[in-house]
């Protein structure tokens, strides 16, 4: 399926899939996939386990290269080219677990040169973290964690923010202040394309809800917050 | 020194030192090479001189090993490494950092390695021992260099803790000699190191340029 949401070719492309396909040896975790992308728009991936949600996100962030046909972000045939205004949060929290939340943050800040970043209190307060906090990351609880790798996501400010279950290990108050951070963000004309198995949650943002199965696209739908 | 690799650089001896596992590691097990070969061929006078070098490289080379094969544990364990490839900082900083840190790792453990093994060899330096201090870095420098590119080149394999020392003994073996053979010409007096020296300045020279060239490749690598 070529799933084109109507929207998209009046909007300015955020990304674009254009037949893609990855496999892991014989198994295909994506199959001729085309989606576009619109700036702006709130995407939220659905399907059961193991239909490619999480593989198309890597592919998006250049983390993953296609097996078969073209993925471009920002108009960049390579996402890595563009990778200073992606932000990708996987299931795991991509932080070390030996430092503070903080040096965590000062650390991948610093990794940005010339791009102008959050200062780590601010990234840490957006998600509802104390800055002050001491703790190392590796005595915080999963939900903890789960907002401070949002906060790492969000250090350099991305124009396209990739989320792979980010409400998982949440309790339903936390994933609402979440999902109340991420409508912000997509206000301010930024790109979020996010996967969950809690459709409802992310319902409110939703622009589109991109269903996938075995792989495919089974479904393109507007979503609540559809504009 | 540019930001990025300061950063890298401050990060990994920041973790070390909360953790000291690297250092702690290889230090127990330098020190029980050299003591079981202490034991094994009891060595005195010329005969600890003739093996002292060889038995202090070997002791380096395995004891790095154990810590080179956790050199991008972390880094693995909760997809920090994705986070890092998704930064736009160059990637060969940061091979240069984490080699730099296990420089300074190993060199530490030689430091303290180094008293217990002029008493167990009853070490007395016949050549210029000032030149150990030129050699032993450079050897060290050889071997982390290099352990740190290719443990990053296995972290993907189910098998890196074998892959590792299969893929870097091989190509280790020249600077590894000229290690143990410019090392035994200090400690005997009797020829002259400096051409050992130079190839290892070459070897130095050669994998870390080409380590460096190489490392985005690696860690982009599916």
């Amino acid at each position: 399926m070529n799933a084109q949401p109507p929207e998209a070719a009046d909007r300015t492309l955020c990304a674009r899939l254009d037949r893609v396909s990855r496999l892991f040896g014989a198994f295909a975790a994506l199959r001729q996939v085309s989606v576009d992308f619109a700036r702006g728009r709130c995407y939220v991936l659905v399907g059961e386990n193991g239909a490619g949600k999480s593989t198309l996100l890597r592919i998006l962030a250049g983390l993953l290269r296609p097996s078969a046909g073209a993925a471009r972000v920002f108009g960049a045939l390579d996402p890595q080219a563009e990778r200073a205004r992606i932000g990708y949060m996987s299931h795991a929290p991509m932080l070390y677990d030996e430092l503070t939340a903080e040096e965590n943050l000062l650390y991948f800040a610093s990794l940005y040169p010339g791009r102008a970043c959050l200062t780590p209190s601010e990234a840490l307060r957006q998600v509802g973290l104390d800055p002050d906090l001491k703790r190392i990351l590796g005595q915080y609880s999963q939900g903890m964690r789960q907002r401070a790798s949002l906060a790492r996501v969000l250090l350099p400010v991305p124009e396209l923010l990739l989320l792979d279950e980010p409400f998982s290990n949440m309790d339903q108050e936390s994933a609402r202040q979440m999902v109340a951070m991420l409508a912000n963000f997509r206000h301010s004309d930024r790109t979020i394309v996010l996967t969950t198995h809690q459709r409802e949650l992310a319902a409110p943002i939703a622009d589109w809800v991109l269903t996938l199965h075995a792989g495919r696209v089974a479904s393109f739908e507007p979503g609540k917050a559809a504009r | 020194m540019t930001r990025a690799l300061w950063t890298h650089l401050a990060n990994n001896l920041r973790i070390e030192w909360r953790s000291r596992e690297a250092v702690n590691s290889m230090l127990f097990f330098a020190l029980l090479v050299v003591v079981l070969f202490s034991l094994a061929f009891d060595p005195e006078g010329a005969f600890a001189r003739q093996i002292a070098g060889g038995v202090l490289c070997v002791a380096t080379l395995f004891a790095s090993v154990s810590a080179l094969n956790q050199a991008w544990a972390r880094e693995i364990r909760h997809q920090v490494l994705d986070a890092q490839r998704m930064a736009p900082a160059p990637a060969a900083e940061m091979f240069l950092a984490k080699a730099l840190a296990n420089f300074l790792f190993v060199s530490i453990v030689q430091l303290l390695l180094a008293p217990v093994f002029l008493v167990f060899y009853n070490l007395r330096v016949e050549g210029d021992g000032w030149l150990l201090l030129l050699v032993l870095p450079l050897g060290t420098w050889a071997l982390v260099a290099n352990g740190t590119f290719f443990a990053a080149l296995s972290i993907r394999s189910r098998n890196r803790e074998l892959l590792l020392p299969l893929i870097l003994f091989p190509i280790f073996i020249p600077a590894l000699l000229a290690m143990v053979l410019a090392a035994t010409s200090i400690l005997t007096g009797e020829s002259d190191p400096a051409l050992w020296i130079k190839l290892l300045v070459g070897y130095d020279i050669i994998f870390t340029t080409l380590s460096l060239v190489l490392f985005d490749v690696v860690l982009n690598a599916e």
